[in-house]
């Protein structure tokens, strides 16, 4: 499933700081959750990685040496070692390691261009983990927490129908 | 017979035993085994805790030390064989007759399974085995039908174990040199095939272009579904025409022959793919468990979804039902 455009599209006018804001809180509640988050990535955690969301005006960098991550808008070349496109939704549920990214290559789903190695080793050190967005963000949004794992779940399940992600 | 899983991470080990394996074979994080890919495998404290998971679920753990020792460094490999007798690995997978004698002259104990990397596929070869080093299974190279299974179980004193589904290799498991010809690192001697480090790939006008090492390995229009970059799955020019040279990017499934496997005399069936994905693990397992419990209509329902998973999403059914030469 795409992410809806009447959403995305005021993302390429809101302003920058704000959604790296939100999106930074989020990177570090799940961190917190999950601190062996990129341990398997070994020699390969200095590298930067570029996570380009087809249906999203923007692009997230992860910098797992410094458990950092910046938002840039998709006209800024953002400098990255490793690239991987897809639509929002499946780059988030590889990130739950709910669907199979070999898979999703076979099937031109997601692109793969830079650091292969590194990529690879960021692959596997998130199928290692056993994170889940709704469970991860409700955990740190103290007494919404109930309401935010419900509606995160909900468009998890709704997103991902269809897309053979039925592990879980 | 027996259902033998893959598993590269603790968190697809879980999901295997949960999805009913009945064995799961996984690996150190280091070249003793043929999965040395970054960021996949176990460290000891991993394999204890994913040993102790299985046991208390009534499941097995069969440890990969699958590739050639290094001469000079034969080290890595005993300490590994040392830490997965110690940890409690129900069985050893191993291909290198060095340290298949090492572990029967300090481990005689151990339960010793033969590779398929050792690509043992003759009475003579297996036989030998079994009497030098007490081998006590052979995993099959993928290169015999099932007639030719059935004749050499009826002449080989071990248990046989062959692929059922996953990962295709060309016919010559443990001796290929494609990778080390392109990368200079192979499956047997590094625990890697093709290499991430050597891999590429790019877009150009809409075809995904693969490389490794200084070879364009294939250009898939935007609409063919793709496959790994390897050698053996090349689409090459030769001569007039362009095609696959050695094999296509292809998955095996045999799981509509189990019963004639069962009645050739097979064990256990082995599911290829410790490089994949916790997801594909769960997916595979549990559908391949359904199966063997299915009628052979149901399996073909069953099985058909499983190809979208699969490389080029196609699968065969390879030599075990060789209809050529």
């Amino acid at each position: 499933m795409e992410f809806p455009r009447p959403l995305a599209a005021p993302l390429a006018v809101v302003p920058i700081a704000l959604i790296e804001g939100a999106v930074k809180l989020m990177f570090k509640s799940l961190l917190n959750r999950h601190p062996a988050l990129f341990d398997r990535l070994g020699e390969h955690r200095g590298k930067r990685y570029a996570f380009c969301p087809l249906d999203l005006p923007l692009v997230f960098v992860v910098e797992p040496s410094r458990a950092a991550v910046l938002v840039t808008r998709k006209r800024a070349a953002a400098a990255a070692d490793a690239v991987v496109e897809g639509p929002l939704f499946l780059l988030l549920a590889l990130l739950e390691g709910r669907c199979d990214a070999d898979a999703l290559f076979f099937s031109r789903s997601l692109t793969v261009i830079g650091d292969m190695e590194a990529m690879l080793a960021l692959r596997n050190a998130l199928d290692g983990c056993e994170v889940d967005l709704p469970r991860d963000l409700g955990a740190s949004a103290g007494p919404l927490s109930p309401l935010v794992s419900r509606t995160a779940d909900a468009i998890r399940r709704r997103a991902l129908a269809g897309e053979n992600a039925a592990w879980n | 017979m027996e259902l033998i899983c893959p598993a590269g991470t603790p968190a697809a080990f879980r999901e295997a035993v949960d999805a009913g394996a009945d064995a799961v074979y996984c690996g150190f994080r280091d070249e003793t085994n043929a999965r040395n890919f970054p960021g996949l495998n176990f460290s000891r404290e991993e394999l204890g805790d994913a040993i102790a998971y299985a046991r208390r679920r009534g499941a097995q753990t069969f440890v990969a030390l699958n590739t050639f020792m290094r001469a000079g460094h034969e080290g890595l490999w005993y300490q590994a064989a040392t830490d997965a007798v110690r940890l409690g690995a129900d069985a050893l997978i191993l291909a290198d007759f060095g340290l298949m004698a090492h572990v029967a002259e300090t481990y005689p104990e151990q339960r010793l399974h033969v590779s398929v990397q050792a690509s043992a596929s003759n009475p003579d070869a297996v036989n030998f085995l079994v009497e030098a080093f007490g081998a006590r299974r052979v995993v099959l190279p993928r290169t015999l039908t099932i007639s030719d299974i059935a004749r050499l179980a009826r002449q080989i004193r071990c248990e046989i174990e062959v692929f059922v589904f996953g990962g295709l290799c060309v016919m010559a498991e443990g001796r290929c040199s494609l990778s080390s010809y392109a990368t200079g690192k192979s499956p047997n001697m590094n625990g890697v095939c093709s290499p991430a480090s050597h891999v590429r790939y790019r877009q150009d006008r809409g075809d995904l272009v693969s490389e490794l090492g200084a070879y364009t390995i294939n250009r898939f229009p935007r609409d063919e579904a793709a496959g790994y970059p390897t050698l053996c799955k090349g689409r090459f020019d030769i001569a007039d025409a362009r095609g696959y040279a050695f094999e296509d990017p292809v998955s095996l499934d045999v799981m509509d022959q189990i019963d004639a496997l069962r009645e050739a005399g097979v064990s256990a069936l082995k599911i290829e793919g410790r490089q994949r994905g916790k997801a594909y693990v769960a997916e595979v397992v549990s559908t391949l468990r359904k199966a063997l419990a299915a009628t052979p209509e149901e399996r073909r329902t069953l099985l058909a979804r499983l190809r979208l998973l699969s490389e080029g999403q196609r699968t065969t059914s390879g030599a075990y039902e060789k209809r050529w030469r």
